[in-house]
């Protein structure tokens, strides 16, 4: 299993679009992806549980992929997010 | 023959058949179903057939409203879709040997309850969406096909409430009047209706059950009321009305054109209310002078993003060169905590209309305000420019206002941008406090523009949606009348021009009061110009003034109208 800390920079937090890339992102992999965030863990492939989190800007989540393509699903979502869900800030 | 009372919320009388658009399913009720598995199968078909139904909605929402305003229903494919959620159902189903609907129904409440608890307004947003969702397959499963937009032929359009996502729906040229069981004179079908000039009644409760579209209608958006099947007599009298009506508006539209001026040679501004460039064509249709109050939200709403500098360079120019040589009043964004805007990211206040709203927010907010100020600044090029800021309480307010336009001037002076060099800068005059200090406010602006809806509101201290206090909502009560004759008085004085934007200035009952008054310039919704014109040619101002001088003694606002109408009942006659 592979952990990541990403901190969230997007102004709107993981919620409309990053989330729904986020998510989308998620869906490639087979491994086992969940998000921890304020003491709640939950599965990084369903938008709905993502957005219940209620991740805002500045919050830094938790990460952790398990399974056979764990090292590039974590991989990714954190590109993902470090690129700032490739919008320009 | 039955008849339903509710809010005239746009006049005119419409007669014939109802369209029913129901959008609503019942709440399924919890069974023990004898095959889960059956079951779990009729799931599935249901979610494959929401889907097809949502690509549908999808596509066609991306030819008539733009790929932003589009990504909502994208966002609901998502949800359909997803894991957690689907996970919930089928093991309800399973495991519990519930029904899919109410499985489905249970899940999706679970999670929209989930999210209205997080108390973020955008969060808040989705919780509608995943109600939204589960409304469509339910009432897939339950055999309700999805609510027919297609009108064959001229109709009362009724409805429980409607969105501006129901609207859009709809061939508007075959839509008669609109009839909604909810909502108040501010709802999107109240604006909507105003903006068309098509006869509305809003918030009447609700229609009968078992209703027959067949039956015939008589929407009388005067009065506010719906008659279902009207006895011979009644339907003879309102056809006679109805009539009336037509061969009025006919004879004013041919002289819609010819300026607005009094029996004594006074000529004012009849201007227009307008959102968008549909309103612009149609406020030039009915001979408007120009543009009155050019609301600036709708680049804001129903959007992911905040609109760039540029794409509002766009709409903008494309609005102002409709009106040529005419004047365009355009007031900077109006909106606050009450507005479903989630890419705004307003804070959430108790009470958002005394909160941080109109020039408020604006001054906060210069990611907002400036962009929007360059825009206006950049699209008015070789237009006759009037920017206007809402909400305004102070004369410290304007001179901040005011200090912001003169930055992005400078900005754009040094950007070498070609842009308007001194447009004329005004205020709403819409908050007593602004009324009563109007005298100070004319030494820092250039005009008044008094909107008379939120004045009326402000002033009487009543919430124009909430039926139990609505007798107090009225532009003719004694103490919004001297208020508005106060500022046009300290306005001349100080040598400005004063209009008005609100409802009012285009109310046949009003607009003698309001020359009376001195008012210069009258800007309303496009359908009602015509008829304004034509009321104003008949007035002296002379008699107009005598009559304004006698309305403002009046105790009551019902007390001005029989005033009034007994001033005009001969003009009518004539």
């Amino acid at each position: 299993m592979i952990s990541n800390e990403i901190p969230i920079k997007h102004p709107v937090g993981l919620h409309a679009r990053p989330a729904a890339l986020f998510v989308q992102a998620a869906q490639k992999f087979t491994s086992k992806v969940t998000v921890t965030y304020n003491g709640k863990t939950v599965n990084a492939k369903s938008v709905l549980a993502i957005l219940s989190l209620g991740v805002s800007q500045g919050a830094v989540i938790v990460v952790n992929a398990d399974g056979a393509d764990e090292a590039e699903a974590s991989n990714a979502l954190k590109a993902l997010v470090d690129a700032n869900f490739g919008e320009r800030l | 023959m039955l008849v339903l009372r509710g809010i005239p919320a746009s006049q005119g009388i419409a007669i014939g058949p109802g369209f029913l658009y129901r959008t609503t399913f019942s709440v399924p009720v919890r069974t023990t179903v004898a095959d889960p598995a059956k079951e779990l199968e009729r799931l599935h078909e249901a979610l494959q057939k929401a889907k097809q139904e949502l690509e549908e909605v999808y596509q066609n929402a991306l030819i008539s409203v733009g790929p932003e305003s589009a990504e909502i229903f994208n966002a609901h494919l998502m949800m359909l879709d997803d894991p957690d959620l689907l996970e919930s159902v089928e093991q309800k189903i399973m495991t519990e040997s519930v029904n899919a609907d109410a499985a489905f129904y249970e899940a999706a409440e679970t999670y929209a309850e989930m999210m209205q608890a997080l108390t973020d307004e955008y969060l808040r947003a989705r919780a509608a969406d995943i109600r939204d969702i589960a409304a469509r397959v339910v009432r897939i499963l339950q055999h309700i096909s999805a609510p027919d937009t297609k009108l064959s032929r001229p109709t009362i359009l009724m409805a429980e409430d409607l969105a501006p996502s129901d609207t859009m729906q709809f061939d508007r040229s075959l839509i008669l009047g609109f009839f909604t069981e909810r909502g108040g004179t501010t709802s999107h079908t109240a604006i909507l209706s105003r903006a068309l000039g098509i006869p509305a009644v809003v918030g009447a409760g609700a229609l009968p059950p078992l209703l027959s579209e067949e039956a015939r209608f008589i929407l009388d958006g005067n009065q506010g009321e719906l008659i279902i099947d009207p006895d011979e007599e009644t339907l003879k009298e309102y056809q006679k009305r109805q009539q009336g009506q037509l061969e009025k508006s006919r004879q004013a539209l041919a002289t819609a054109f010819n300026p607005a001026v009094t029996q004594d040679f006074h000529q004012v501004e009849v201007v227009a209310n307008i959102g968008n460039l549909d309103d612009a064509k149609n406020a030039i249709a009915n001979g408007a002078e120009g543009v009155g109050l050019f609301r600036t939200e709708f680049s804001y709403i129903d959007r992911q993003v905040i609109p760039t500098e540029e794409e509002l360079v766009q709409t903008y120019a494309a609005i102002f060169q409709t009106f040529g040589v005419h004047p365009v009043v355009v007031r900077t964004l109006d909106i606050g905590g009450d507005k479903e805007m989630p890419h705004l990211r307003l804070p959430q206040e108790s009470n958002p209309f005394l909160g941080c709203r109109g020039i408020r927010l604006c001054l906060s907010r210069e990611d907002l305000f400036k962009p929007q100020l360059r825009a206006i600044l950049r699209a008015g090029v070789g237009v006759n420019l009037c920017i206007m800021f809402p909400m305004i309480a102070t004369v410290d307010e304007v001179k901040r206002g005011r200090a912001v336009l003169e930055e992005c001037l400078a900005e754009l002076v040094s950007e070498n941008k070609t842009h308007h060099p001194k447009p004329q800068v005004g205020i709403m005059v819409e908050v007593p406090a602004a009324a009563v200090c109007a005298d100070q406010l004319a030494k820092v602006v250039d005009f008044f523009s008094i909107g008379t809806n939120d004045l009326t509101q402000y002033t009487m201290a009543v919430d124009r949606g909430n039926a139990s206090v609505s007798y107090l909502v009225s532009a003719l009560q004694p103490a919004v009348l001297r208020l508005i004759k106060q500022v046009i008085e300290r306005g001349h004085e100080a040598g400005i021009w004063v209009g008005m934007c609100g409802e009012m200035a285009g109310e046949p009952l009003a607009i003698p009061l309001l020359l009376g008054f001195g008012l210069d310039e009258f800007s309303m919704n496009p359908p009602a110009i015509p008829r304004a014109k034509e009321i104003i040619r008949s007035w002296d101002t002379q008699q107009a003034r005598l009559l304004a001088e006698q309305a403002i003694n009046c105790v009551t606002p019902a007390e001005v109208e029989v005033l009034v109408s007994h001033w005009i009942h001969p003009v009518e006659s004539a």
